[in-house]
């Protein structure tokens, strides 16, 4: 107990110290979690009538992060399905570094919601027992139940492993792989339980369709390894891990891959809305041409189309990705674009036209967005904390009995998600 | 034409009786105060979001009404002695803050009751005076206006929503080539929104009305997003009504004062119908184009029409089955 909690106090302690480029990181993304945390203080006194949402367009760019970020947490199965099912060596280094991304997605997750709500503090209202989850009935209850579920794997795997390193003992396999193995698919049904929350409603046709589900897994993966080449990018320059070549090949592999995939199921999503030519496809008229005059959201969803187009090509031709600059335009492409896709082209889209058939616009405000970026700002803070005590453990620097020349403090830690997706 | 003659175009129940004993307390500020204020000094500035967090989050005192509100059960699992305090607590509340002295009741579903609604299409003139005479009754704020029931004005030959409008000037009605379409919540006995809530707030009673308890819903909002006839709304600010329209009589699932950023909707009046009123909508319709009823009695006049005119009900491809008959007769 006693060295349990003195690995804690050193695990905090790990993350207090580091260079001055560190606690300018840091100091930074405290800034921008404390204005966050300022214009989340506004809609908790004053309701949520200072946002652009209203009755017709009722979820906002909160609820398009949510989603995106449902990706960012599912997209942690690509390191853990090659690192423990095929056993590659390079990506098991990195693996936890996978593992504490999704917890940090689904908090950041959790927090887009939580912000999103008329009534955050009862939210103990959705607690079994004291309260009442509405389940199976309620997909919203689904989510809650899943989240909870991926939250409390992620955090055992690599807290268990990083425990274990830390006294310096073998983990037994029995006590982590049957949880990792069950996380693969745990990751899967994140985002199918967040995809069927919205496909599942008769009343958005632009919703209601089995592609739904497909659709995000497939951006998920695609979105998923663009994020991660930045951020082992980051973590190999300031972090101080070597991650090996052979890692960025794998993902560079995955996007040739899901990429594509990601454009043709857009695809036919078009031809089916525009084909069939039912009333149904009032949404997708909308979103690519505008309705009635009016047409905000057309030039979002066309930038998008011509992102992951331009990223797509980057990645699929080898004489372009083979040079390092074009990789990482192609992978900020990749992931603007498919953040684009799920905000302005999947979740606004859905309330325009409203169900009466009424066209009411919806752009996110000032106050909307820095909320956002607070939650951003906070999921990159802990990143960096979490990542940077991994990386002391992984390393050997952190250890209960430190062997007798333990290395200095080392280099500022690893910088977070280099994209904050929210400015748009 | 079977128009009926317009006896009454003020429900009974909307009369405030006992508003003017107590003065009207002065309305805080602005609505919804800009957020970019700017002359505030940094440290106030963090020291009021520290006090509202903690205002949000802690400063409940036990046995203080707001511990109390904040513990709140869910409705169904309130006693009986529970609803009485619950009642006595909100009826004050709306004293303090209002200075109307209210009653909160809860009728119960009359046993073997089942409420439907038939309107009809031929006599409506988009008058929109049941939309106005539901606000009255439901305690709806009209800054910022919220409706229950919309109106639209749709081209005759066509039942194209989108091509319709809300916004048309109803002192112009009927306009040629015109015809209206009133949406209100349709009670659907498939409702969509029951399904999607997560915390169990809103429910199908027995007598068919979808109810909410505002104390319970979290105001996620998904039961909007799930809603195809647009029939919830939700208080985006803490919703303003001037003391001296605030109708007194009350129940605790339909008209009773709600609260900022919670999801609200049309019980079909429950505080008057399960009262063997009629709801407001239907009492104050100079045209007589609505019927309001027991659809389980063979003699009411809306089993009627079900049975013999021929009745449709708006978007019947999703499933919801509406407890809400359009006709033309």
């Amino acid at each position: 107990m006693v060295s349990y909690l003195q690995y804690w106090l050193r695990m905090v302690r790990c993350a207090l110290s580091g260079g001055r480029a560190y606690y300018t990181w840091m100091a930074t993304l405290l800034v921008f979690i404390a204005l966050g945390g300022w214009f989340w203080a506004h809609d908790l006194t004053h309701g949520l009538g200072g946002t652009n949402m209203s009755d017709h367009v009722s979820w906002g760019i909160g609820i398009a992060n949510f989603v995106y970020f449902v990706g960012v947490a599912a997209g942690a199965a690509v390191l853990v399905v090659p690192a423990y099912a095929f056993h590659r060596e390079d990506i098991k280094e990195i693996v936890l570094l996978g593992e504490l991304l999704a917890v940090v997605a689904v908090t950041m997750c959790l927090l887009f919601i939580t912000t999103d709500l008329g009534r955050p503090e009862r939210m103990w209202h959705l607690f079994p027992i004291i309260g009442f989850l509405n389940v199976p009935s309620s997909l919203l209850g689904w989510d809650v139940l899943v989240f909870m579920g991926y939250l409390a794997m992620n955090l055992h795997i690599p807290g268990y492993l990083l425990w274990s390193r830390y006294k310096g003992k073998k983990p037994t396999p029995l006590a982590y792989l049957p949880f990792v193995f069950l996380s693969m698919f745990w990751a899967v049904s994140i985002h199918t339980v967040t995809a069927f929350l919205l496909s599942g409603l008769g009343s958005r046709p632009f919703w209601n369709t089995p592609i739904l589900a497909p659709r995000f897994l497939i951006s998920a993966g695609a979105s998923a390894p663009a994020l991660l080449i930045f951020l082992f990018t980051a973590i190999k320059k300031y972090g101080g891990l070597p991650v090996k070549d052979s890692v960025f090949d794998y993902f560079s592999k995955v996007l040739r891959v899901t990429m594509p995939i990601n454009l043709f199921l857009l695809g036919c999503e078009v031809f089916q809305e525009f084909y069939t030519g039912a009333l149904h496809s009032a949404s997708a008229h909308y979103l690519y041409f505008g309705l009635h005059g009016k047409g905000m959201l057309s030039v979002f969803i066309w930038t998008a189309i011509l992102f992951n187009i331009t990223a797509t090509a980057i990645f699929l031709v080898p004489k372009l990705r083979t040079q390092r600059w074009l990789m990482f335009v192609g992978c900020g492409l990749a992931v603007v674009g498919i953040w684009i896709e799920k905000g302005m082209g999947l979740i606004f889209p859905g309330f325009i036209p409203s169900p009466l058939g009424e066209v009411v616009e919806y752009a996110p405000n000032v106050g909307e967005i820095i909320v956002c970026l607070g939650v951003v700002a906070l999921g990159a803070f802990v990143y960096t904390a979490m990542a940077k005590i991994t990386i002391a453990i992984q390393r050997g620097t952190l250890r209960q009995h430190p062997e007798p020349e333990a290395q200095a403090p080392e280099a500022p830690a690893p910088a977070a998600p280099a994209t904050e997706p929210t400015e748009a | 034409m079977s128009q009926r003659p317009v006896t009454c175009q003020k429900t009974d129940c909307t009369a405030p009786s006992c508003a003017p004993d107590c003065a009207p307390s002065a309305p805080a500020s602005g609505l919804v105060q800009l957020r970019r204020d700017g002359g505030t000094s940094r440290r106030s500035l963090l020291q009021a979001a520290a006090g509202t967090v903690a205002a949000a989050v802690a400063a409940p005192a036990c046995n203080t009404p707001e511990f109390e509100a904040y513990f709140q059960k869910h409705y169904k699992k309130l006693t009986d002695e529970d609803k009485v305090k619950v009642f006595a607590r909100l009826e004050e509340r709306t004293r303090q803050k209002t200075g109307v002295r209210v009653r909160i009741g809860d009728p119960p579903p009359i046993e073997g009751v089942h409420f439907a609604y038939a309107l009809n299409l031929s006599h409506c003139n988009g008058n929109r005076r049941c939309a106005e005479a539901c606000a009255r009754e439901n305690n709806l704020p009209d800054e910022p206006e919220m409706r229950y029931i919309r109106v639209l004005e749709l081209d005759n030959g066509s039942q194209h929503l989108e091509r319709g409008t809300v916004y048309y000037d109803r002192d112009k009605v009927p306009a040629p080539g015109k015809f209206y379409l009133p949406v209100q919540c349709h009670q659907c006995d498939n409702a969509p929104c029951v399904k999607a809530c997560p915390t169990g707030a809103t429910w199908k009673e027995n007598d068919g009305i979808v109810v909410v308890d505002y104390d319970w819903c979290i105001g996620c909002r998904y039961c909007q997003a799930a809603c195809p006839y647009h029939a919830r709304r939700f208080n985006w600010v803490e919703p303003k009504i001037e003391p001296s329209r605030i109708n007194p009589h009350q129940a605790y699932l339909s008209n009773r004062i709600r609260q900022v950023g919670v999801v609200e909707k049309c019980t079909f009046c429950l505080q008057r119908t399960r009262r063997g009123m009629y709801p407001a909508c239907y009492e104050v319709c100079p045209t007589g184009a609505r019927k309001f009823g027991d659809l389980s009695d063979p003699e009411s006049e809306v089993r009627q029409i079900v049975e013999n005119k021929r009745v449709w009900i708006l978007k019947e491809d999703i499933g919801t089955e509406p407890r809400f008959f359009y006709f033309y007769g």
